[in-house]
């Protein structure tokens, strides 16, 4: 089915430099969104012009999406695939999603003020992704080539754009409890605010990574003859799922509430992007698909 | 949240409520005392922490399990490390006393919470939602409305619009909704040890086998057919399904990409086989296994079989046949062995098969593209004992050169055999001649069956669902209480929830709008 694939380097060379151009309006809309901060930090949450800035820097957000929408679907069409098959394009999907779950869930609850940390993860990733990850399009090794593909993978990376919203949210919290009040903080709402809409965050994600892990689980059993087989992944697929099923129980434990439920969102956050990185550039398994 | 009632936690079974005795340390005690703190969310929560850490170091060290290879390469470059480390079973993380330990008793604790819950949730079903405490404005959301002598009714009805559970009783409304957030709790915990239990049972029930058929060759659904075979111990191989398996024909596509590496494309192995008396062809390729009754037929792995003959000086045929080639590489760069016992002068040949050959800036010989382009077949050629009757070298894969003399390739001062398909020559001290037949291809074929397997799939399934049941639930108490001169609105939830202080605010303004 595979053998008729053209693959479309310049196509693909135009995607880069699409998604090139997101970081850059991404990037301004950090600077401003961080502005807004500073200005709302000093002069109050009201302040007129640090809530404009907001909206500008949100704008920016919504501006860079669209770019980074056509670069990454450029990208896929240049591959004539789903366009998440290496670290490169799972980073420039990732990011993608991550931004578009926010900028979606701005309408519906209120976490503009965690803008500054999204544009910022989002520059980084794709900063990254274009220096380290970069690798031209290819065609798919004869394991990636299933449906699986596109359900397993697509619902990882819509729980992690859960989670990183989650973690921002957390990462304001564990600052606002703790001894030293920065003055940054006052931009922030209160800790018990933060607390309800990491958890609704949470558990969306929470709902996604099992039906990643069961799909992931699944599929392994068509293209690995098992079900599950305790490689590298797999491993720290389940020891993510393991530390947000223990950040669950601390939301109804008493004394495990609040900031000790926060830290668990920040671990179960970092544990995910080691997966990401660390676990796929330097461990030994199967999941041998970063193409670097 | 302070101002939950203890009712509200999870903690609700009847030892609870009892007075606390003085400490009496008999055995009877001790163990009820030790099984409370086991049921604890404090202590499942630990636990579940622990099991993640547990899981670590078997992403960092390689397991016997999935990746055998690199525990042998591990005990050869650090021996005195590996040993260590094998006494804490770091090998074998994953079936370790110590990771057992650790999800079994997470799993005792589990049942040992889910199980009472299961009796309280069916009273909480069954009967109505509880009183209201003394305090209401000490709940997390409430809301007071001077109004003498209100009319109630604007509360039962938004309550019974909304399908929560009502109770009128006195001066007070009880409402109650979203008891499936605990059915889909109970739902999640009872599929999870039943995920585990499938998993178990099928570990004791499966059976995993390899065989390496080449392109022509059958393969028999028995004991004796399999390279390996790893049944479960539940497992007689004797309920193996009768069948046979022939590789008709294997093939590959590779396609360069733009950055000029090869990749492979696409491998099929066009099979037929036979059950119950009948034949039929199927294609097997990576995601697509063979599945016939009580057993799924996996393509792993592939590479080339070079077929030779050995004669000797007088013609007559002591060697024949295909023989599997080990790939060390992308491009298919293949190792192998033959072995020639029945020959006047035992001897054995170290092969290596290039299908597409190319010459290294140091002379030597390397593969440069995995299909079959420039195929030549180079040979060292060993002369002494093979040890095949003292049950040494009974490895087909590996010469053992101990007791050999070298007499072509290497530094014997004879060239090593190089032949190209259908070429024969003449080998050295007299041994005969080795002809290079052709070419075919093999296929590592995984044969598995796990009865288990769609167990699992269903409990897995049935802890998603109880999951999403769970979390987009939302558990809520309301209650209503006329005084003389006021009505109380006050709400308890049993999670985060958003909605709570609208649903406090939307009763008082219905009945505030009643009573003008």
């Amino acid at each position: 089915m595979n053998s008729t694939v053209i693959l479309n380097p310049e196509l693909a060379t135009f995607s880069r430099i699409l998604v090139l151009g997101a970081l850059t309006v991404y990037s301004v809309a950090f600077l401003v969104l961080t502005w807004s901060l500073t200005k709302k930090a000093a002069e109050g949450k009201k302040n007129k012009s640090a809530n404009r800035l907001e909206n500008i820097g949100l704008y920016l957000m919504g501006f860079g999406v669209l770019i980074h929408f056509v670069g990454v679907l450029t990208r896929g069409i240049a591959a004539q695939r789903v366009p998440w098959a290496n670290m490169y394009e799972f980073s420039i999907t990732g990011s993608f999603v991550v931004t578009f779950i926010y900028l979606v869930a701005v309408f519906f609850r209120d976490i503009k003020y965690i803008a500054t940390f999204v544009s910022g993860f989002v520059v980084l990733i794709i900063g990254t992704a274009n220096t380290l990850f970069y690798v031209q399009v290819e065609s798919l090794m004869p394991a990636l080539q299933d449906y699986w593909l596109v359900i397993h993978v697509s619902v990882a990376i819509l729980g992690t754009a859960f989670f990183m919203i989650a973690a921002a949210l957390a990462a304001i919290l564990i600052l606002k409890s703790g001894k030293r009040k920065f003055k940054l903080l006052k931009a922030f709402p209160a800790v018990e605010k933060l607390e309800k809409l990491s958890y609704q965050f949470n558990i969306i994600g929470f709902i996604l990574w099992t039906f990643t892990l069961i799909a992931g689980a699944i599929w392994a059993d068509k293209a690995w003859h098992r079900f599950w087989g305790w490689d590298t992944k797999e491993v720290w697929t389940f020891i993510i799922w393991t530390i947000y099923a223990a950040y669950l129980h601390a939301t109804t434990t008493r004394g495990w509430e609040g900031k000790k439920a926060a830290w668990l969102t920040l671990i179960g956050f970092t544990a995910i992007i080691f997966n990401f990185t660390i676990v796929n550039l330097y461990f030994k398994g199967l999941h041998v698909y970063s193409g670097l | 949240m302070a101002t939950r009632r203890p009712s509200d936690k999870y903690v609700v079974r009847k030892e609870y409520n009892e007075p606390i005795e003085a400490p009496d340390l008999t055995i009877k005690s001790w163990l009820r005392w030790l099984w409370r703190q086991l049921t604890s969310m404090k202590t499942a929560l630990w636990l579940l922490l622990l099991l993640a850490a547990a899981a670590v170091p078997g992403s960092i060290y390689p397991q016997r399990s999935a990746d055998p290879n690199g525990v042998t390469l591990y005990f050869r470059n650090n021996p005195e490390l590996a040993k260590w480390l094998d006494k804490f079973q770091l090998f074998d993380v994953y079936s370790s006393s110590w990771f057992s330990a650790i999800y079994l008793l997470l799993f005792i604790s589990l049942i040992g919470c889910v199980l009472p819950r299961i009796g309280v949730h069916y009273k909480a079903l069954v009967s109505d939602p509880p009183a209201a405490p003394t305090n209401l404005s000490r709940l997390p959301e409430y809301k007071k409305v001077d109004i003498a002598k209100a009319d109630l009714s604007p509360a039962i009805e938004y309550f019974k619009e909304r399908k929560y559970k009502v109770a009128v009783v006195g001066n007070e409304i009880r409402a109650e909704k979203g008891f499936l957030r605990e059915s889909g709790n109970l739902l999640f915990h009872v599929s999870l040890v039943g995920v585990l239990i499938a998993v178990g049972l099928g570990g004791a029930l499966n059976y995993s086998g390899q065989r390496v058929l080449v392109e022509g060759e059958t393969f028999v659904n028995n004991d004796a057919g399999y390279d390996t075979l790893s049944p479960g111990f539940l497992f007689d191989t004797k309920n193996l399904t009768p069948f046979s398996l022939k590789l008709d024909k294997f093939s590959a596509t590779y396609m360069k990409n733009p950055n000029n590496v090869v990749k492979p494309i696409d491998f099929r192995a066009n099979v037929s086989y036979t059950l119950q008396g009948k034949t039929e062809q199927a294609l097997i390729r990576v995601n697509e296994p063979l599945q016939i009754p009580n057993a799924k037929i996996y393509l792993t792995g592939n590479g080339y079989a070079p077929d030779i003959v050995v004669r000797d000086v007088n013609g007559n045929i002591t060697f024949s046949g295909p023989v599997v080639f080990l790939p060390q590489d992308s491009n298919l760069t293949s190792i192998g062995v033959v072995k020639v016992p029945d020959a006047p002068k035992q001897f054995g040949m170290m092969a290596f098969f290039y299908p597409t050959v190319g010459i290294l800036k140091s002379g030597a010989f390397t593969s440069i593209y995995p299909g079959l382009a420039i195929p030549v077949l180079s040979m060292n050629v060993f002369v002494g004992k093979l040890g095949l009757e003292d049950g040494m070298n009974t490895n087909v894969f590996e010469l053992n050169t101990h007791a050999m003399k070298q007499v072509a390739g290497g530094k014997s001062g004879t060239k090593a055999i190089q032949l190209q398909p259908g070429q024969i020559k003449q080998l050295p001290e007299g041994l005969g001649s080795v002809e290079f037949r052709g070419v075919k291809r093999f296929a590592s074929l995984d044969i598995t069956y796990n009865p288990m397997e769609l167990w699992v799939l269903i409990f897995a399934i049935l802890t998603l669902t109880g999951l999403i049941i769970m979390l987009i639930t939302p558990r809520r108490r309301l209650w209503v209480k006329k005084t003389a001169s006021s009505v109380e609105v006050a709400a308890l939830a049993k999670s985060k929830d958003q909605a709570l202080g609208k649903i406090v605010s939307e009763v008082a303004k219905a009945i505030k709008k009643k009573n003008k």
